[in-house]
């Protein structure tokens, strides 16, 4: 049977790094069975073993969502070897992980990551004196320069190989005399299999007692080992077991870094990070240096060059490949209803969608430099206290600001939030924030109706959006996600320089979920919108738009938005086609309207709405369903149906009541 | 006298952890991120807005809420050389 190793470190580690080093181009993305954690997996490069990258957690407790997949992973699907990375810089915290691994009794072996710059800093870490005192090889590596890493590949067939396992560990004697107390108490149930149990000790010292999900333990068991717990508190001024066993696994790493590590005291005590944070995060110049990390973000994506490349995907599309396959098929004398449903539906419906992709990878792009550089860390640093008050966090903000691009990337950057309910908060306020994809839609109405105040109507449709978010953000907190305590805390990573492998890398990820994306349920999607625009009820082919399927469910629907001011059915008809983007709204129309460019199309809107209707129309637009790209999205990143259906209704719901207010209040002055 | 919290550290000022107020999860936490009894933590300094704080402790810096700050009860207060922020 193929061999599987386990790869665990802290978050910032340089554990991606080290993975990519150690596979190569081997890789296979997927999520826990059951969860939304990723799960990456690939084989070490020229065997077969395979290597399974764990979250980046900074313990094995079982309160996140990470530390239990991984908990779970070590103890019951039992790999056959660790590969531990820890960061030099930052050893005292790394190693904290590091003791709890090696009370497992597995085979591992440890890489001391960023040696480069712990050298740089003037600091030294003895991996040998380490190693020997562990008892399991410790080696110095710089995953970054690629440097030693045939080093850890040799030593992990070593310690496979001799089944080579750690020391066991000797804490403090009140500590130690404890767990070895435990231990005789759980003996019995450790020796029928191979279980780890100097790790069950210590957890059940600690108090945690998720660790009976994979030890069974008598009532009696559980009692004794109270008894057990209590008398270790007496000895301590501090009766506190889960503290004193932190504490213990502390004084243990502190003695083993006072024996092998040695820092080079910077005289005035600043390094690089601090001197660069005392101008990003100082209080007159934060908010000014974020404005203009932010603008040129977006500026780089929705400026000349994001427009440029997706024009020319567009042009692809339009003038290339439709064309094309058209004559293609026409020259094999395809029926008709074969080449429309290839060129018209499934091309432009892909390509609508696929237009976004150079504007996604920049965007990523860019996302990735923030996050391996720290400054990620910092923007949340800086935006917690405002973002707090509508029940989110400082992680919430990307998200959201991405949002105003597009809501299917923003949605995908959720990710980084660790507490699910603030997770799931940002994914359900995040399309409120206007995306780009909807500002075709106000430039059409603001247009026709606004004239000289249209910038300013547009620009209102942002604050509306804004203004939703917060009132919802509020009202979620008081409702759906009352029990949402989430603490925020997070490590200020120092500063780094990017590495272009790993940026692009990571866009690479990214924008590849999105194509996947786009080739799987916008392709079928695609197909169905077409059927209903061009097929009538009878099933027949019809080239009257007004004769469709589409038409039918237009005018049944159609009555429900009389109340806000536009009961036809071609604008219901526009929004049921938004469904798939909302650029479709307004193409849509054009086609309801039998309107051939702007100026016709423009003349023909204001025949039919009338101002007030109008405005309400831009905001039920703003506010409704996203697209399908970003409900699918939303469907991954929630697990569920139930959610992301959740998430539709109340969207909607809130467009509904949001342009009826309007419409009606309205109508009251006009 | 009250019992002192690292919310009473004043910025740029050391201060060596007691004991931990907080039960549950957060308390999980912050013990993970080596906030034990005994450890020294400084206060760095604190966001733009005046929330959250920068803490450095066991050379690594960490982002922490004031109100979990609360939860850290210290023993004493300690002078810091320079304050920044």
């Amino acid at each position: 049977m193929a061999k599987s190793l386990a790869l665990i470190g802290n978050p910032n580690c340089g554990k991606t790094t080290l993975f990519n080093a150690l596979t190569g181009s081997n890789q296979y993305v997927g999520n826990w069975a059951g969860v939304t954690v990723e799960k990456k997996t690939g084989k070490l490069t020229g065997t077969d073993y395979e290597i399974v990258d764990l979250p980046g957690i900074y313990s094995l407790s079982p309160y996140s969502l990470e530390e239990k997949v991984t908990q779970d992973f070590l103890i019951n699907d039992h790999p056959d070897a660790i590969i531990n990375i820890i960061d030099g810089t930052n050893i005292e915290r790394n190693l904290y992980l590091t003791v709890q691994l090696i009370e497992l009794n597995m085979p591992m072996v440890i890489a001391v990551n960023m040696m480069d710059d712990v050298e740089a800093q003037g600091g030294h870490i003895d991996c040998d004196y380490l190693s020997e005192l562990i008892g399991i090889p410790f080696i110095p590596i710089s995953a970054k320069k690629n440097k030693n890493i045939d080093k850890v590949v040799a030593e992990i067939h070593h310690v496979i190989n001799h089944q080579h396992i750690p020391c066991e560990i000797n804490y403090n004697r009140e500590t130690q005399n404890a767990i070895n107390r435990i231990y005789s108490v759980i003996v019995r149930n450790c020796e029928v299999s191979e279980k780890p149990y100097p790790y069950y000790a210590s957890k059940l010292l600690e108090g945690d007692f998720n660790v009976l999900n994979y030890i069974q333990l008598s009532d009696e068991q559980k009692s004794r080992i109270d008894a057990i717990a209590a008398d270790y508190e007496k000895q301590s001024p501090y009766p506190d077991r889960e503290a004193l066993v932190a504490d213990a696994r502390y004084t243990y790493i502190e003695e083993l870094v006072r024996k092998t590590v040695t820092k080079k005291d910077n005289g005035d005590g600043l390094s690089v990070s601090d001197k660069i944070d005392r101008i990003v995060t100082n209080r007159f110049l934060a908010f000014p240096v974020f404005a203009v990390i932010m603008l040129c973000m977006f500026l780089l994506t929705f400026g000349p060059v994001g427009t440029f490349l997706s024009d020319s995907i567009e042009k692809l599309f339009n003038d290339v490949l439709s064309p094309g396959v058209g004559r293609l098929l026409e020259s094999a004398s395809a029926p008709e209803w074969t080449i429309r449903l290839l060129t018209d539906g499934i091309i432009g419906g892909v390509g609508g969608v696929l237009v976004f992709l150079p504007q996604i990878a920049i965007l990523f792009f860019c996302l990735s430099i923030l996050e391996d550089s720290g400054y990620m860390a910092r923007a949340a640093f800086l935006t917690d206290k405002f973002l707090r008050k509508i029940g989110l966090s400082g992680k919430s903000f990307i998200p959201m600001l991405m949002g105003f691009g597009c809501t299917t990337p923003a949605v995908m950057a959720a990710r980084t939030q660790e507490n699910i309910s603030e997770r799931r908060m940002t994914i359900m306020l995040t399309p409120f924030m206007s995306c780009g994809a909807k500002l075709p839609i106000y430039a059409l109405f603001a247009g026709a109706f606004f004239g000289a105040y249209q910038g300013f109507v547009v620009f209102s449709m942002y604050i509306l959006g804004l203004l939703t978010a917060i009132i919802m953000g509020a009202v979620f907190k008081k409702t759906l996600f009352k029990k949402n305590n989430a603490e925020f805390i997070m490590e200020l990573p120092p500063y780094r320089m990017p590495l272009p492998g790993s940026v692009l890398k990571n866009t690479w990820e990214k924008t590849k979920g999105f194509i996947v994306k786009a080739g799987t349920v916008i392709f079928s999607m695609s197909v169905v919108i077409w059927l209903l625009q061009n097929f009538d009820l009878s099933l027949h082919m019809t080239v009257d738009s007004s004769e469709s399927i589409f038409a039918a469910i237009g005018s049944f629907i159609a009555p429900i938005f009389k109340p806000l001011g536009f009961g036809q059915w071609q604008p219901a008809v526009s929004l049921l086609s938004g469904l798939v983007a909302k650029e479709a709204v307004v193409s849509t129309m054009s086609v309801l309207y039998s309107a051939s460019g702007t100026a016709a199309l423009t003349s023909a809107v204001s025949g039919v709405f009338t101002p007030l209707s109008a405005y309400a129309f831009m905001a039920f637009s703003l506010l409704y369903v996203p697209c399908i790209s970003a409900f699918a999205t939303i469907k991954r990143e929630m697990g569920s149906w139930k959610w992301a259906l959740g998430v539709a209704a109340i969207q909607t719901g809130t467009a509904y009541i949001v342009a009826l207010l309007i419409y009606q209040i309205g109508s009251l002055f006009v | 006298m009250k019992e002192l919290t690292l919310n009473n550290v004043k910025i740029g000022s050391s201060a060596i952890v007691s004991r931990l107020g907080s039960i549950g999860p957060l308390k999980r936490r912050l013990i993970d991120m080596g906030i034990t009894p005994g450890v020294r933590i400084k206060v760095k300094k604190t966001a733009p807005l005046g929330d959250p704080l920068e803490i450095e402790l066991r050379g690594y810096e960490l982002s922490i809420r004031r109100s979990e700050a609360g939860n850290i009860f210290i023993k004493s207060e300690e002078k810091g050389s320079e304050s920044n922020g």
